[in-house]
C-alpha cells in the first residue's frame, strides 16, 4: 500500500477518535481498562507498522511478515487464542505516535525506541525491548567516507518524526561540526532522496537502514559508516492507562524470550509437554493453575511458541536472511541483553 | 448640531429590538437549540480532550513553546538552531509558509493574468494552447503536480557536475545558487542614512501622489536612482556592500543564496496550479465587461492595447479582484502540502513539535490558529483593495 501524507491524517483521527471515546465515557463500566475492552469489542488488535524487509512487509501475496508481525500475531494468541485476529497498519514515523495517543492504535511494533519523553511527555508504556539497535549512517560509497565525523558540511536525510532526526542534531552539535537535514515524512521520498543524489547520506536506525538497502536500485553503490551515534531500543509501545494490556505485551514477549532460554522451539514443543519440570509445565499449561489465576488461556504460551515459535526462530526466520547478527540481542545466557524475568 | 445630525437623510440604524430579531431570524428556538448544540459538542470535545491528557499523564499547556527543541531546519528565514525554543522552530516555520505563499502569490497573478489575456487575444494558436495549459493543470492534483516538480528537481546534476553560467550562478540537485548580496557592518550612521532616506522616499511618494503627477515610468525611474545612489552612499558610513558568489567546495556549493529543491518544486507548483484558476478568473472577469465598451472606446480612437488597460481592466477588477483573493487563500492554504516533499512549512514543524512534545491539541489548536490569521489577514488586505477598485475605480494615466 503506498501511503500519501495528508495534512492531518493524524489529527482527524484523533478528532473521530475522541468522538468514540467520548461515547465509551458514558457507556463502559469494565475491569479490563479502557484499551483491551475496545479490542475485545472489536475482535481483533490495530498495530501500527512501518515497511522494512526483515521486520515488517506484506509478502506476494499481500500478507504481512517480519519479525514484528510476529509479535502482533503473538499478541493476538495471547489476547484470542488466535494468531489472524491482528490487523496491521503501516503509517509513517511521524504520524504514528499521535495515532497510538489518539487510540487509532492498540500497540507500535514499528521499531519505535523507549525514550524518556515519548513516556513521560506522551504517555506511552513501553513492553519489553525486542531489539537492541544503534543509529546508522547509509552514505553513498563513491563520496568516499570511512566515518561520520568526515560529513562535515554534508547534506543529510533524515525522517521526520524519529528519534534519528533529534539524534543527528545531537552527534552534530557535539562535534561542532555543521550538517543540512533534509527533513522527510514519507519513506518512499525519503530512499529517494538518497538515490537521486539530493542528499549525501540518510539517517535511520541501523536495523532500518539494512532493510531498506536491499531495496536500493544499486544497494552495492552504498554503505552504512561504522558507527552507531545512538542506543535505540526498540519496544513495542502502547498508549498509557491500561495496565492489563501493558502486562499482556509484556508477557507476550517475555514467552518468546523465555522459551529460547528453555530450548522449547515451535518444532519441539509437543514433547516439552511431557516434560517434568514444574516451571515449564506452568508455562505450558500442562498445569492450568498459573494461567487460571492471572485470568488467561492456560494454552496461551503453548500456542505462541508452537504458532510462531521462540525469539530465536522469529529471529532466524526473519533477520538472519538479511544478514543480521543476534549481536546484543543474545540471551543473557550466551552474553547478550535478552533476560526475562521468571514465568511464576 | 446634534439635532441637525438626527434629522439627515439617509439610512438611519435599526433599533436595539429590530436588530436582535434581525440577528435570530424567523425560528429563534431552532437557533437557540443549534447554538446549544455547537456549544455541547465543543464542551464533549474539551472534555473528552483533557479525559484523555489525563489519562495519559499529560499536562495541558503551551509551557511547552519555551523548551528547547533539538532539532534541525533544513532552511529558515530567520537564524535557527537544534537546542533553540520552540515558538522560535514554529516562527521559522510559519516564515517558510509566508516566504512560499507570498512569492506564490506575485508569481501566481502575473502568470495568469498573461495567460488569461493571451487566451483572449484573439490568436488562435495561443488561445489552444492556454486553453490546454489551464486544463491540464486544473484537472489534476496538486500532489501529484509536487511530485512532478520534485523529481524534475532532483533530476538536475549533482553539485560536482552543476550546471554553471558565469561560475556566478549553479543549477543543481542541491537546488539554484544564486549570488547572494551583503550589507555588514553597519555602523549607527548608516541606520541614520537609510532612515532618512527611507523617510525621504516616503514623502517623495506621498506628494506626488497627492498631486497624482507621478506616471509609473517615472516613479520607477526615481526609485531605482535612489536604490543606486544609496548604494554608493553607504560605503561612506563604513558599511560595506558587496556580492558572495557560491563556490563548489567539499560535498557542497556554499556561499551565495540557495534555492533549495523542495522551495523551488513547492514555489513552481502552486504558482503553475494557481495561475491556471487566476487565468480562468481573469479571463471571466474580462469577458464580463460589456462588448459596447470596446466598441465605444474603439469609436474614441484608442488602440487595443490601451482599451484594455483603461476602460475594460479597470471595470473587470471588480469581478476578478474577490475572486483571486480566494484564489489567495486557498494557495496559501494548499502551501501545507509542503510536508509530502520536505519542504520545512509550518506544518512540517508543527507535527514535529507535536510528536516530540507530546502536546498535539496544543499544537493543533496553533496551527489553526495561525491559519486563520494569515488568511484573514490576506482577506483583510484584498479586502481594502478591493473597496479601493469597486469605489472610485482605478486611477490610471
Ligand atoms: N526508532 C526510531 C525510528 C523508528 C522508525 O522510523 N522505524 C522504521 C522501521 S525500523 C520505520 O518505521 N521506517 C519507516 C517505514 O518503514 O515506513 C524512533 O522510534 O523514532
Amino acid at each position: 500500500m503506498t501511503f500519501i501524507p495528508q495534512l492531518g491524517a493524524g489529527w482527524s483521527t484523533a478528532l473521530a477518535a475522541s468522538l468514540v471515546v467520548a461515547g465509551s465515557i458514558f457507556s463502559t463500566t469494565s475491569f479490563a481498562g479502557p484499551t483491551l475492552d475496545k479490542i475485545k469489542e472489536r475482535g481483533a488488535i490495530k498495530v501500527g507498522v512501518g515497511t522494512t524487509p526483515g521486520f515488517f512487509a506484506p509478502d506476494d501475496n499481500g500478507r504481512w511478515q517480519g519479525f514484528f508481525i510476529d509479535y502482533g500475531r503473538a499478541l493476538a494468541i495471547t489476547v484470542f487464542g488466535d494468531p489472524e485476529k491482528v490487523e496491521f497498519t503501516n503509517s509513517s514515523p511521524q504520524q504514528r505516535l499521535p495515532a497510538l495517543q489518539a487510540g487509532e492504535f492498540d500497540v507500535l511494533l514499528s521499531g519505535v525506541t523507549v525514550t524518556i519523553s515519548r513516556a513521560f511527555q506522551l504517555g506511552f508504556h513501553f513492553g519489553p525491548t525486542v531489539f537492541y539497535d544503534g543509529q546508522g549512517i547509509l552514505v553513498r560509497k563513491d563520496l568516499g567516507v570511512n566515518s561520520a565525523a568526515e560529513l562535515d558540511g554534508a547534506t543529510i536525510g533524515v525522517q521526520s518524526g524519529t528519534t534519528g532526526e533529534l539524534n543527528i542534531a545531537d552527534f552534530f552539535r557535539k562535534a561542532g561540526k555543521k550538517f543540512t537535514p533534509v527533513t522527510i515524512e514519507e519513506t518512499g521520498e525519503f530512499i529517494n532522496a538518497l538515490e537521486t543524489n539530493r542528499v549525501d547520506a540518510i539517517t535511520q536506525d541501523s536495523s532500518d537502514l539494512v532493510g531498506k538497502r536491499t531495496q536500493l536500485k544499486k544497494p552495492d553503490d552504498y554503505v552504512i559508516l561504522p558507527e552507531r551515534l545512538s542506543k535505540e531500543p526498540l519496544a513495542p509501545a502502547i498508549a498509557g492507562g491500561d495496565d492489563r494490556w501493558l502486562e499482556i505485551v509484556n508477557w507476550t514477549v517475555n514467552a518468546t524470550i523465555q522459551a529460547e532460554e528453555w530450548g522449547i522451539t515451535s518444532k519441539n514443543v509437543d514433547e516439552f509437554l511431557k516434560s517434568e519440570d514444574p516451571a515449564i509445565q506452568r508455562f505450558l499449561g500442562v498445569d492450568p493453575s498459573l494461567a487460571q489465576s492471572i485470568g488467561l488461556d492456560p494454552k496461551w504460551a503453548y500456542t505462541i511458541i508452537k504458532a510462531v515459535g521462540n525469539y530465536g526462530e522469529i529471529f532466524d526466520r526473519h533477520l538472519k536472511p538479511l544478514g543480521w547478527d543476534r549481536g546484543y540481542n543474545r540471551l543473557w545466557t550466551d552474553g547478550g541483553l535478552l533476560y526475562s524475568p521468571p514465568f511464576r | 448640531m446634534s439635532v441637525e445630525a438626527k434629522h439627515q437623510p439617509g439610512l438611519t440604524r435599526p433599533g436595539i429590538v429590530r436588530r436582535t430579531a434581525a440577528w435570530w431570524g424567523a425560528w429563534p428556538v431552532a437557533q437557540m437549540l443549534v447554538v446549544a448544540a455547537v456549544i455541547a459538542l465543543v464542551y464533549l470535545l474539551g472534555a473528552n480532550a483533557s479525559a484523555t491528557m489525563q489519562r495519559l499523564g499529560i499536562t495541558p499547556g503551551f509551557g511547552f513553546l519555551s523548551h528547547s527543541a533539538n532539532f534541525e531546519i533544513g532552511e529558515s528565514v530567520i537564524a535557527f538552531k537544534a537546542g533553540d525554543p520552540y515558538v522560535r522552530a514554529i516562527l521559522a516555520g510559519l516564515l517558510n509558509t509566508v516566504k512560499v505563499a507570498a512569492f506564490g502569490c506575485v508569481l501566481a497573478t502575473i502568470l495568469g493574468v498573461a495567460l488569461g489575456i493571451a487566451g483572449l487575444s484573439g490568436n488562435v494558436l495561443l488561445a489552444t494552447l492556454v486553453r490546454w495549459y489551464v486544463e491540464i493543470v486544473r484537472n489534476t492534483p496538486l500532489l501529484l503536480q509536487l511530485f512532478f516538480w520534485i523529481a524534475l528537481a532532483k533530476a538536475l546534476p549533482p553539485p560536482r557536475q552543476a550546471l554553471s553560467a558565469l561560475d556566478a550562478l549553479f543549477l543543481s540537485n542541491r537546488g539554484v545558487y544564486v549570488p547572494a548580496i551583503m550589507a555588514e557592518n553597519f555602523t549607527p550612521q548608516t541606520f541614520w542614512l537609510l532612515g532618512l532616506i527611507a523617510v525621504s522616499y516616503g514623502l517623495f511618494l506621498f506628494a506626488a501622489c497627492r498631486r497624482s503627477r507621478l506616471g509609473m515610468r517615472r516613479g520607477l525611474l526615481a526609485t531605482l536612482v535612489l536604490l543606486i545612489a544609496t548604494g554608493f552612499a553607504l560605503p561612506a558610513t563604513g558599511a560595506s556592500i558587496g556580492l558572495e558568489l557560491p563556490v563548489l567546495s567539499g560535498f557542497n556549493i556554499r556561499g551565495g543564496h540557495n534555492l533549495t529543491p523542495e522551495f523551488a518544486a513547492l514555489l513552481a507548483g502552486l504558482t503553475v496550479k494557481f495561475s491556471a484558476a487566476i487565468a480562468e478568473i481573469v479571463r471571466a472577469g474580462i469577458q464580463s465587461v460589456d462588448r459596447g465598451q470596446w466598441e465605444a472606446a474603439r469609436v474614441l480612437g484608442l488602440h487595443n492595447g490601451q482599451i484594455m488597460r483603461l476602460v475594460v481592466l479597470p471595470q473587470a477588477l471588480r469581478v476578478i479582484t474577490p475572486l483571486t483573493t480566494s484564489s489567495y487563500l486557498d494557495l496559501t492554504k494548499d502551501s501545507s502540502l509542503a510536508v509530502a516533499i520536505g519542504y520545512p512549512d509550518l506544518v512540517s514543524i508543527i507535527n514535529t513539535t507535536a510528536n516530540t512534545t507530546g502536546q498535539s491539541f496544543e499544537a493543533l489548536a496553533i496551527l489553526i490558529g495561525v491559519y486563520l490569521a494569515l488568511n484573514l489577514s490576506v482577506s483583510f488586505l484584498m479586502n481594502v483593495y478591493n473597496r479601493r477598485v469597486a469605489l472610485k475605480g482605478v486611477h490610471v494615466r
